[in-house]
């Protein structure tokens, strides 16, 4: 277990959080954007191993796109680039592609 | 790094002792116990010899009271179903604690499906089952009332003797699961006036595949498994031989040793609670005195149960946890739910259960995993304050 790109962005471009502590699975995401392209991504994640690696992929797999591209990233995309989750955990787990696009659609709206 | 086991609540390992003993019916000394040739009446015989080991155990007035099943949820489903079913002209009614076993509580709600009324009897902070609660919910119709002896979750021990007094007073049957506290702490039928009581063979350090369910002698109780009659018609299905002798040397071997060991892993355990509570935001879940000796269990704000787990194995210390992530149902820990943990808090759960293999050495090199568990999982929380 060794997750990338966690932490925090201060006053980040765009800023997604999804999920409830309730239900055991809270991920944040923070996204810094020049001319439409993703230049940093950090995650903070409460969350299972499952919810903790999907977090990291996603922002792997965000890191460096333009956000339109990144946008497109789905739930299974990010499954999938993981081997497969456990199929429990294909529902609340897998909440960080959600993430990604809150912080996008954050970053757009302030633009 | 060497291995180390913390989680003998949810698996043992089978004693060497026990092993020479119960083997050769596997092999050698096979022989089904219903056939009437020298093979099988030696098998026979062997059964009758744990039987008498385990009355023994937990000083059981008679041998017949004891009957041979796979475990302690077949057990757990007799006691519950069997006097449910048996005694349905006097009630339909029965009750258990809230921090039961999901082997108790599954087949009560089952009950409650085909017309039962389930009641359940709520626990304090401590995990102590409410007695005032527990004698509100009592009626002349409760038939049968499940009371754990101790909890494998939060280690909590539950003061038998006095529920056995409440129970009695209206209900009929009082049903204890021992799984838990069976080898960890004395058991007395007679003293503490039980009706039925679950053993597990595993959780004495016997094979897996054997189980116990005590019936006092005049418990109205019917068979949940119907079929050639063994175990005095109340459990058909041949005899795991081997599971069963070795369970009886189990029994024998803890009675035996159960102090000077208990004492042991106490120490243990004490080092444990007082080192982890260092911990900041770290509390210990279950009874503070009243607990198993080998139970020591925690929760930590603003991190997950599963990834506690996930990386104390990065350390090659096995631990357990209550979260729901780690369930299959993703259901959070109704034990840590009804000692009155929110659903967050709840998730943040770690238990440890020690057995034979664990050292006191092995104490700081757990609570350093631990340590540099939680502080590594917080930074990755966005519920922990410090960012």
């Amino acid at each position: 277990m060794n997750p990338r790109n966690v932490g925090v962005i201060k006053n980040p471009d765009g800023h997604g959080t999804v999920g409830n502590p309730v239900c055991g699975d809270l991920m944040e995401i923070f996204i810094n954007v020049k001319d439409d392209i993703i230049t940093d991504i950090k995650f903070k994640t409460f969350g299972c191993g499952s919810a903790i690696a999907t977090s990291s992929m996603v922002t792997e797999l965000a890191k460096g796109k333009h956000v339109d591209e990144a946008m497109e990233i789905t739930r299974k995309d990010v499954a999938d680039e993981l081997d497969g989750l456990p199929p429990q955990k294909m529902h609340c787990s897998n909440l960080a592609a959600d993430a990604l696009q809150a912080a996008i659609k954050d970053y757009k709206k302030k633009k | 790094m060497d291995r180390i086991y913390l989680d003998h609540a949810s698996h043992m390992p089978v004693d060497q002792r026990v092993l020479k003993i119960a083997e050769p019916f596997l092999i050698k000394d096979f022989g089904n116990p219903s056939s009437l040739y020298s093979a099988g009446l030696e098998a026979k015989q062997s059964i009758e010899e744990s039987r008498a080991k385990i009355a023994r155990f937990i000083n059981a007035e008679n041998e017949k009271s004891i009957v041979f099943t796979s475990g302690a949820t077949e057990s757990n489903n007799l006691a519950i179903r069997g006097t449910a079913f048996r005694n349905l002209k006097d009630g339909k009614e029965v009750l258990a604690s809230a921090i039961e076993h999901i082997s108790v509580l599954n087949p009560m709600k089952e009950l409650q499906k085909n017309g039962f009324t389930f009641n359940i009897v709520p626990v304090d902070s401590n995990g102590v089952v409410d007695l005032n609660k527990l004698d509100d919910l009592l009626t002349n119709n409760t038939i049968v009332t499940s009371i754990m002896y101790a909890n494998n979750e939060i280690g909590t021990i539950q003061p038998i003797k006095e529920v056995s007094e409440i129970v009695h007073t209206k209900g009929r049957y009082l049903h204890v699961d021992a799984t838990a506290a069976a080898g960890r702490i004395p058991i007395d039928i007679q003293k503490d006036s039980i009706d039925l009581l679950t053993l597990s063979s595993n959780d004495l350090y016997g094979p897996p595949g054997a189980g116990v369910l005590y019936v006092k002698p005049g418990v109205k109780v019917q068979t949940v498994m119907p079929g050639g009659g063994q175990e005095r018609g109340l459990r058909s299905g041949t005899e795991n031989v081997f599971a069963i002798a070795g369970m009886g040397e189990a029994a024998r071997i803890a009675q035996k040793e159960m102090r000077k060991e208990n004492a042991r892993l106490e120490k243990i355990r004490d080092k444990l609670i007082n080192e982890i509570l260092k911990i900041d935001q770290a509390y210990l879940t279950g009874h503070p005195k009243q607990r198993l000796p080998n139970h020591a269990s925690f929760r930590f704000s603003h991190i997950e149960g599963e990834s506690i787990l996930l990386n104390m194995d990065m350390y090659n210390i096995q631990i357990a946890t209550g979260s729901a992530c780690s369930h299959k149902t993703l259901e959070a820990s109704h034990v840590l739910l009804a000692i009155g943990l929110k659903h967050e808090e709840a998730h943040g759960s770690m238990v440890i259960t020690l057995g034979h293999s664990n050292k006191i050495e092995q104490v700081p090199v757990v609570v350093k995993a631990a340590r540099e568990t939680v502080e590594r999982l917080r930074r990755l929380s966005p519920l922990a304050k410090k960012r």
